[in-house]
């Protein structure tokens, strides 16, 4: 016994044969499951350049024709082929901007609310219910904001705001019907909430208890620890969180092209029809053929494509350049 | 000399600056609780308008039968579309998840992580075009197509989320395995992927979930599927719920408007449903792996 015996397999040459055998499917196996993933990976990022390729590629005929002025010139006439991105340019860059105006200091509040202020049971109740408002599907939320929203916005909200901001020109008098640029920002706004809420929720989440603390035991009010500690350590995450809600708003088509009305020049009131980029894809786009036309569409997604990966680009960026970790690690 | 010594038995609450601070910090608790009803109270109105508008269109003739009485082969259309997406989507997903969490140094993981996270920024408009110039123009719409629509909008959502939980299975896991000199592929296939797999199903039912709704690609996909017969067949334009609610919400007819708030309660609570089942299932495996 004092001896140990050497392993059977070393003994036996034909278990030593299975051995080896094993290994052999073994060094295959490792090669093989490590190219499969590889290979996965790599398709990802050949699938992002290629829908670059195809957008850009079918954009070609209108690039070539237009040039950038695409990007100044209002008139849409698909009769005259005359096409520019003016006025739809302009309806994004307001109902987006509207939205995340609106929407990121609600969904920063909300936060803030899930983070430090709600008791544990209700944040398990409010925080999947959040959540929810962005699953629900953009044609449904767009078809309630045409049946339920729409007129809502018309009979009450318009002539109230006209009635107490008229002196500012962008609440016009009320139109003949809900849709309108106002509306298209209010949904927008619903999407992007839920986005920005649950972002800025982890990020507070991860604000480290020591400092609360150390702040409230400096006699800092709730306020002034958030203020004072909460906020300032996580700003850029807080940006980041806002740019992806904007990078949502800016390529949103279906909701927006059901409730904004699809008009067609640039307005001072926010109660008149617009129309987005994106919504201008999806309204028109099933009713072309090939030709100047389907180009000029594809121009457009080249254009939102463009504006979206920078709004996400720099998302990222500061994400990752300004974060919290990175402070606390330099 | 006496008028600076406060009076003892003054009550001690406070006053002045103090005051106005806390006064100030209350009012900013309000409105951070009166956000959070608001956002709730939206949820609460566009599903309680659903339900009481679509409550009326609902029957099992309606759930069963072709138009134009019922939605039958639009929903067997977005089960076969969006199955086929999944079918197409997981694997890919799931090896992503794996090269990203056991084959990548961090150089390799960067770029991948954001390819994944600009997929998921794309608007879902411009893979509806993607799909068009890829495998709808010159050729046919296909259910198909959509698939891969609906494919690359669930392929970052289920990359990182299998990413999530694969990260946490404990690495005491993978340095047994290798002490027993086990193969990594073995360990790999046979001890992670399964001890992570809950968390990667419902990793996919979210994707699913939020791939179900979506209509931008499917539009350029398969938006002239016939809606009054069943068909099984990808390679033809299936009809599909999104796309029906969102030609009907255009047409501006009341008895199509009835029909669609049905198809939106429909796609509704199966979205809700799937998506909280799968969130709490989510957070019940996480808490059992982490503890």
């Amino acid at each position: 016994m004092s001896t140990p015996a050497a392993p059977p397999a070393l003994q036996n040459p034909r278990a030593a044969r299975a051995r080896s055998r094993r290994k052999k499917a073994d060094r295959i196996g490792d090669r093989l499951l490590f190219g499969i993933c590889l290979a996965a990976a790599i398709l990802a990022i050949a699938v992002i350049v290629l829908i670059g390729y195809e957008v850009v590629n079918g954009a070609g005929p209108a690039i070539s024709k237009f040039g950038l002025g695409f990007l100044v010139h209002q008139d849409w006439q698909p009769n005259f082929k005359i096409f520019g991105a003016g006025s739809l340019l302009f309806g994004t860059v307001v109902t987006s901007t509207f939205a995340l105006l609106l929407g990121a200091p609600i969904a920063i509040s909300i936060g803030l609310y899930l983070s430090l202020l709600a008791p544990a049971g209700v944040r398990g109740i409010v925080s999947p219910l959040v959540e929810m408002l962005a699953a629900i599907p953009s044609v449904i939320l767009g078809f309630w904001g045409v049946l339920v929203l729409a007129p809502f916005v018309h009979e009450h909200m318009e002539p109230w705001l006209h009635g107490a901001f008229g002196f500012i020109p962008i609440f016009g008098s009320p139109e003949t019907t809900g849709a309108s640029i106002f509306t298209a920002s209010l949904i927008l706004t619903i999407m992007v909430i839920p986005i920005i809420a649950s972002i800025s929720r982890d990020l507070f989440l991860a604000v480290p208890r020591d400092l609360q603390d150390g702040a409230s035991a400096l006699g800092a009010t709730r306020w002034e620890v958030v203020r004072g500690v909460v906020l300032p350590s996580t700003s850029s995450g807080v940006v980041a969180a806002s740019l992806l809600g904007l990078g949502r708003a800016l390529g949103e088509a279906i909701a927006v092209s059901q409730v904004v009305g699809a008009g067609s020049a640039i307005q001072t009131s926010l109660f008149k029809t617009g129309d987005t980029l994106a919504a201008r894809i999806a309204n028109q786009f099933p009713g072309t053929g090939p030709g100047l036309y389907q180009s000029s569409l594809f121009y457009l997604g080249v254009i939102l494509l463009v504006i979206g990966l920078i709004s996400n680009l720099v998302a990222q960026w500061i994400g990752r350049r300004f974060s919290y970790e990175g402070a606390v690690a330099r | 000399m006496s008028a600076g010594i406060p009076d003892p038995a003054a009550p001690l609450t406070p006053t002045g600056n103090l005051r106005r601070r806390q006064v100030f910090s209350k009012m900013t608790e309000y409105s951070a609780t009166i956000a959070a009803v608001i956002a709730v109270a939206v949820l609460v109105i566009v599903v309680f308008s659903v339900i009481q508008r679509g409550a009326s269109a609902l029957s099992l003739d309606f759930v069963f039968t072709a138009a134009p009485t019922g939605i039958g082969p639009e929903l067997l259309g977005t089960a076969v579309i969006v199955g086929l997406g999944m079918v197409i989507a997981m694997p890919l997903g799931v090896l992503i998840a794996l090269f990203l969490t056991e084959y990548a140094g961090n150089r390799a993981a960067g770029p991948i992580r954001l390819t994944l996270d600009l997929m998921n920024g794309i608007p879902s408009i411009i893979i509806g075009l993607f799909i068009f110039g890829l495998l709808v123009d010159h050729k046919q719409q296909s259910g198909l197509a959509g698939s891969v629509g609906l494919a690359i909008i669930m392929l970052p959502l289920i990359a990182r989320g299998s990413q999530e939980v694969l990260l946490l299975v404990p690495s005491s896991i993978r340095e047994a395995s290798d002490a027993l000199g086990v193969a990594r592929w073995r360990s790999v296939l046979g001890i992670i992927v399964p001890s992570a797999l809950g968390g990667i199903v419902t990793a996919t039912v979210l994707a699913v979930a939020r791939a179900a709704g979506e209509t931008a690609p499917l539009i350029f996909a398969s938006s002239l599927g016939d809606p009054s017969k069943f068909s099984l067949n990808p390679l033809e334009a299936l009809p599909n719920v999104p796309v029906r609610i969102f030609t009907l919400s255009e047409e501006g007819n009341p008895e199509g408007f009835a029909q669609a708030w049905g198809m939106s309660l429909v796609l509704i609570s199966l979205i809700l449903f799937a998506s909280l089942g799968a969130r709490a299932l989510l957070a019940r495996s996480k808490r059992k792996m982490a503890g």
